[in-house]
């Protein structure tokens, strides 16, 4: 403090000495924040000005001369049910292997197995389109015929089985691999992270190793697994291209997973029908994004609100 | 006044704990003065301690007595508490740690092949020197944490009975009876630090290792911890590893003093003896030495 008063920069905000270099970067950081407000608004007030003529236009000069909501609803549907799958497929999966990373594996096995993990993030998204379509998919077709003899009485498996593995089942499970990269490293860093006194205690009072992963590691996991979740939730939502490729669509609601006759997801439809709109078309379309972008942004702030009381309940 | 009280409420935990670990508890001996409890005594034989190769503490060999508190002192780095977590098998979880000679605890090697470490660590409990309270359970489920384990079914009138007892054993029941369903975060260090003690004690261990549990602690909490572990070898036997010279002299009825040459040799347990003849009258000059304050 004192060494500030013969500072070659004698001017003062509010009291204190600024620095030159002080200055440059904070005005370096505010600008960037504020960019990134500018975009977020920008974006949002694209998507609503040019949604607006789809909302306000009559029913007949829509396409197929359906209302705006009948046409977005089984994007909806196909969008959430995809995500859905590949969330209840991934979660487990993912906590499984942060754990054997982070607790059970050898260091050297953990290692590569956690830098594999990390590579599934960064194969293109074409890329596992490609392999749904010409590897699971065919593979998938014996167990969903399978699936549909006997286990038909289950509306998701109400058949008939698709004979491509075109399927909504087969979407969610590369959604599932795709996101599970983000989720398994997220919690992978948490579980890592559990206090070795916490651990070691609970081995002291006669704890299994498992028993102490329930007890200890799992609940101070537990709020970061399930931001991570929501990091993933977030990219299945928005993920285009593995299911434009995959996805036989016929734009039906349904619980039915195996079968050919499947919803679309919003993403998937605009990549489609984008190149060939042109119009009122247009709108509708940029609707259907708008209703995207409203549903990833809520799924994010769910997870920032999960985070921050996570935060508060520990008192950082 | 409470013996005979203490002593009937442990024969009933006893009977609780069903036959298989009933079994295990030696005939108690309700002739023995100060002692409700018969623990279990433990003798190690020329332990030699490694960090993968290197040699942390050689050649122990020494006899810990029942229903008695042993205090280890020395200087930082000396060993005693790797020594210390050598009893209940927690070393080993350290990666390349390993032990060599063995440990008996009532003549039964707890290094023996066919033992399983958990079943070490329930009969030899450990509170440790930060009070580490399982954050996201409350005060209740904290004590009963380690009675949900290794499949263990009680009913809840049976834990409920257990955690009072624990809590009471360890001067907390008073200040959290209303608030049993808090956070045990909210607990003061002192009080978090006697949870730890009634957590560890709730599943009845037969002996309770204690690594410098003051050190975190302001001198009240520290004398109401020490004024428990004089409470508590009526029930269990007890080690303690301590920085604190007078509360090894306060509480402790036997004292070994751990050394190391220099730094990167091993330590080693110098000499051992009951605390009183070890801080008046030792046999080494090196215990003189750092009981009264000289170094070398």
């Amino acid at each position: 403090m004192n060494a500030g008063t013969v500072s070659t920069e004698p001017k003062q905000t509010s009291g204190k000495v600024r620095r030159p270099g002080d200055r440059a970067f904070s005005g370096l950081a505010t600008a960037a924040g504020i960019t990134i407000l500018v975009v977020l608004a920008g974006v949002a007030a694209f998507l609503i000005s040019e949604a607006w003529p789809a909302i306000t236009a009559p029913v007949s000069d829509l396409p197929d001369g359906k209302a705006l909501t009948h046409y977005i609803w089984p994007l909806v549907f196909g969008t959430v049910l995809s995500s859905a799958i590949a969330i209840v497929i991934a979660v487990p999966m993912a906590i499984a292997v942060a754990l054997f990373t982070s607790h059970l594996a050898p260091k050297g096995l953990a290692a590569s197995v956690s830098y594999l993990v990390d590579l599934l993030a960064a194969i293109p998204s074409i890329i596992y389109g490609i392999w749904g379509i010409a590897v699971l998919g065919p593979a998938s077709v014996p167990v969903t015929d399978w699936l549909a003899d006997h286990f038909g009485f289950i509306p998701l498996f109400a058949g008939p089985a698709s004979t491509t593995g075109r399927t909504m089942l087969v979407a969610g499970l590369v959604l599932a691999l795709m996101i599970l990269p983000i989720i398994c490293a997220v919690a992978r860093e948490v579980f890592q992270q559990t206090p070795k006194g916490l651990q070691e205690s609970a081995l002291a009072l006669g704890a299994t190793r498992w028993e102490m992963i329930r007890m200890v590691v799992l609940p101070f996991g537990r709020s970061a697994v399930a931001a991570g979740s929501m990091l993933g939730l977030g990219r299945a939502l928005g993920e285009t291209m593995a299911v434009t490729i995959i996805l036989s669509v016929s734009g039906a609601v349904t619980f039915n997973l195996i079968s050919s006759e499947n919803p679309s997801t919003i993403a998937a439809n605009i990549a489609l029908q984008f190149p060939e709109s042109s119009g009122l078309d247009v709108n509708v379309l940029i609707a259907t994004g708008l209703v995207l972008f409203a549903i990833t942004l809520a799924v994010n702030m769910t997870a920032r609100a999960i985070i921050s009381r996570r935060e508060a309940a520990s008192g950082r | 006044m409470t013996l005979t009280k203490e002593k009937k409420e442990k024969e009933m935990v006893d009977a609780q704990a069903g036959p298989a670990e009933a079994t295990m508890e030696p005939p108690a001996d309700p002739a023995r003065a100060g002692v409700d409890a018969q623990a279990k005594r433990i003798d190690a034989e020329n332990l030699n301690i490694y960090y993968g190769e290197f040699l942390a503490v050689k050649d122990v060999t020494v006899e810990i007595q029942p229903n008695k508190v042993t205090a280890l002192i020395g200087s930082s780095g000396c060993g005693k508490s790797t020594f210390l977590r050598s009893l209940n098998r927690m070393h080993e979880l350290i990666d390349g740690a390993r032990v060599e000679g063995s440990v008996l605890l009532d003549g039964v090697d707890i290094y023996a092949p066919s033992m399983d470490p958990v079943l070490v660590r329930q009969q030899v409990g450990m509170v440790f020197q930060q009070p580490n309270p399982f954050p996201t359970m409350s005060i209740y489920e904290n004590t009963a944490a380690g009675l949900r384990l290794n499949r263990r079914r009680l009913k809840k009138t049976e834990v409920d009975g257990i955690v009072e007892r624990s809590l009471r054993g360890a001067h907390l029941w008073e200040e959290v009876k209303d608030r049993l369903d808090k956070p045990a975060g909210g607990l003061s260090g002192g009080q978090q630090q006697r949870l730890c003690i009634a957590r560890a004690t709730a599943i009845e261990p037969e002996v309770l290792l204690m690594d410098e549990p003051c050190s975190a602690l302001d001198p009240i909490a520290t004398l109401a911890i020490e004024d428990l572990i004089n409470e508590l070898k009526r029930r269990f036997t007890i080690v303690i590893v301590t920085h604190n010279m007078q509360q090894a002299a306060r509480a402790s009825d036997f004292t070994g003093f751990f050394n190391i040459e220099k730094s990167g040799d091993p330590g080693q347990l110098l000499e051992i003896d009951e605390t009183e003849k070890i801080f008046s009258n030792p046999t080494l000059k090196e215990t003189e030495d750092y009981v009264s304050g000289r170094f070398g």
